[in-house]
């Protein structure tokens, strides 16, 4: 199984029933396919609406529904539509239950960076969006991301390098390998794939963590 | 009164140096025709204000007014999904100020309803901080937002009465009602101008009293081709 389509299938796990959802785009959006079933959420998207549904077929878009990447969207029965100010207060304001985020980093202790790749002395790109006030406003924030880069160094942190998107915000990471809970005294193992051993996932891990004493194999 | 304009005279009250807000949300419900106006008139050294950049790729709404540099700065929340404003920002051709996108409607909200400011606690802790007061309200750091005002706001609707009430439609009105506050000339592009007493009060969703001029835009079914042709030809759309 692809690396991200693995992600995005444990990150679906944790969405529970009725729950008022973003997600950020790219992995995170693609975990909507995997929510498990009779598990209904409600999805908001931060240009402003709740409860939207798939992507629709060429003849049946409408280009007054786009959603919050610019695709065509479709709205489910039930679903409302709101300004900016509205969707931000939503999402500012302790309404959204869950959000999944995309990281470039995470740290020990669940400082998230997702916004700022530096393009130029003191330029940073892409910008943040909506994230900084997901990861403000949101009951629980979920990060999900690959755990190693492409020259195998861990993203998972003793101290992101990044500028930060939020300070002690993330509540769960998500890896391929790995599942940690952020809590006050750190991080906790929660859960591990099956083909690594927990000294192996220390060894990939830059951050400090403990082991959860009901550590179980990775859920899918 | 009738605040029905021709383009080309809006686009007289447009000048080198202005700060504009510009309407829609990646080039969705976003002023096409205006924008167009705007490149084919070539004003440089604008102040734009939007809530993210150009439709992911670049090429369409936004794009072209980077691409011919004529933009100094932009106040926004998003920039990347422009390549062109992202090569422009390499090169030191481009001031970039960025809020989170909560923050920024909320700076436009406060400079159009007579607020001085609000205290968000998004960003507390982030590089956002740099330069702004934080206050603390009952134990909690809060950053204090300040308002955000344009000399021109062109906005995007669905439909118009001649008096300036804007009805919208679908996902696309966003942050067009907000913007539509807080500029000293407010422009609306809309699909449809109908006459006064046409549309259902309880369907307008900005009041005549923010919108100085109304510019036909694409009709409907215009619009529906514009993006069919745009999700289409970028793989969104099958």
């Amino acid at each position: 199984m692809d690396f991200r389509e693995q992600i995005a299938r444990r990150a679906a796990l944790e969405l529970t029933d009725g729950a008022v959802v973003n997600l950020g785009f790219g992995m995170p959006v693609s975990a909507a396919s995997f929510i498990p079933q009779g598990v209904n959420v409600i999805l908001q998207t931060e240009n402003g609406g709740l409860s939207f549904g798939a992507t629709p077929k060429l003849g049946s878009q409408d280009s007054d529904l786009g959603n919050a990447g610019a695709q065509p969207t479709t709205l489910l029965p039930g679903a409302c539509i709101f300004d900016s100010a509205t969707s931000f207060g939503i999402i500012r304001g302790g309404h959204v239950d869950a959000t999944i985020l995309g990281a470039l980093e995470v740290d020990q202790e669940g400082n998230i960076a997702n916004w700022a790749i530096p393009v130029a002395p003191d330029k940073y790109s892409p910008g943040m969006g909506g994230a900084m006030d997901l990861v403000t406003g949101a009951r629980r924030v979920i990060a999900i991301l690959q755990h190693v880069d492409k020259k195998g160094c861990s993203k998972v942190m003793e101290k992101c390098s990044l500028p930060l998107t939020g300070k002690g915000v993330v509540d769960l990471i998500i890896t391929e390998k790995a599942v940690f809970q952020v809590t006050p005294q750190g991080l906790v193992l929660i859960e591990k794939v099956a083909e690594l051993t927990v000294d192996e996932i220390k060894a990939i891990t830059e951050a400090e963590f403990v082991v959860a004493p009901d550590l179980c194999e990775y859920r899918l | 009164m009738n605040k029905v304009t021709n383009i080309d005279q809006v686009m007289e009250k447009v000048h080198d140096g202005m700060t504009i807000m510009i309407g829609g949300f990646l080039g969705m419900g976003s002023p096409l025709k205006c924008i167009d106006k705007l490149v084919e008139k070539g004003v440089k050294d604008l102040t734009v204000i939007s809530i993210v950049n150009s439709y992911p790729g670049g090429g369409f709404d936004l794009a072209p007014l980077f691409k011919n540099k004529q933009i100094k700065k932009f106040i926004t929340s998003h920039l990347g999904t422009c390549p062109e404003a992202v090569e422009v920002f390499k090169s030191n051709d481009l001031d970039v100020e960025f809020y989170p996108m909560g923050s920024w409607v909320e700076k436009i909200r406060c400079a159009g309803f007579g607020l001085g400011g609000v205290l968000t606690p998004t960003g507390v802790g982030t590089l956002v901080e740099n330069g702004k007061q934080k206050i603390q309200v009952e134990g909690k750091d809060y950053l204090l937002e300040t308002p955000l005002r344009a000399d021109i706001a062109i906005i995007k609707g669905y439909k118009a009465d001649k008096m300036g009430n804007i009805q919208y439609r679908g996902l696309s009105l966003h942050c067009n009602p907000i913007m539509a506050s807080a500029a000293d000339y407010t422009v609306a592009e809309v699909n449809e101008i109908v006459e006064v007493g046409q549309l259902d009060p309880e369907r307008v969703g900005t009041p005549n009293v923010f919108v100085k001029a109304i510019v036909q835009g694409y009709t409907l079914a215009e619009q529906e081709k514009v993006y069919e042709d745009l999700w289409v030809r970028t793989g969104r759309l099958k």
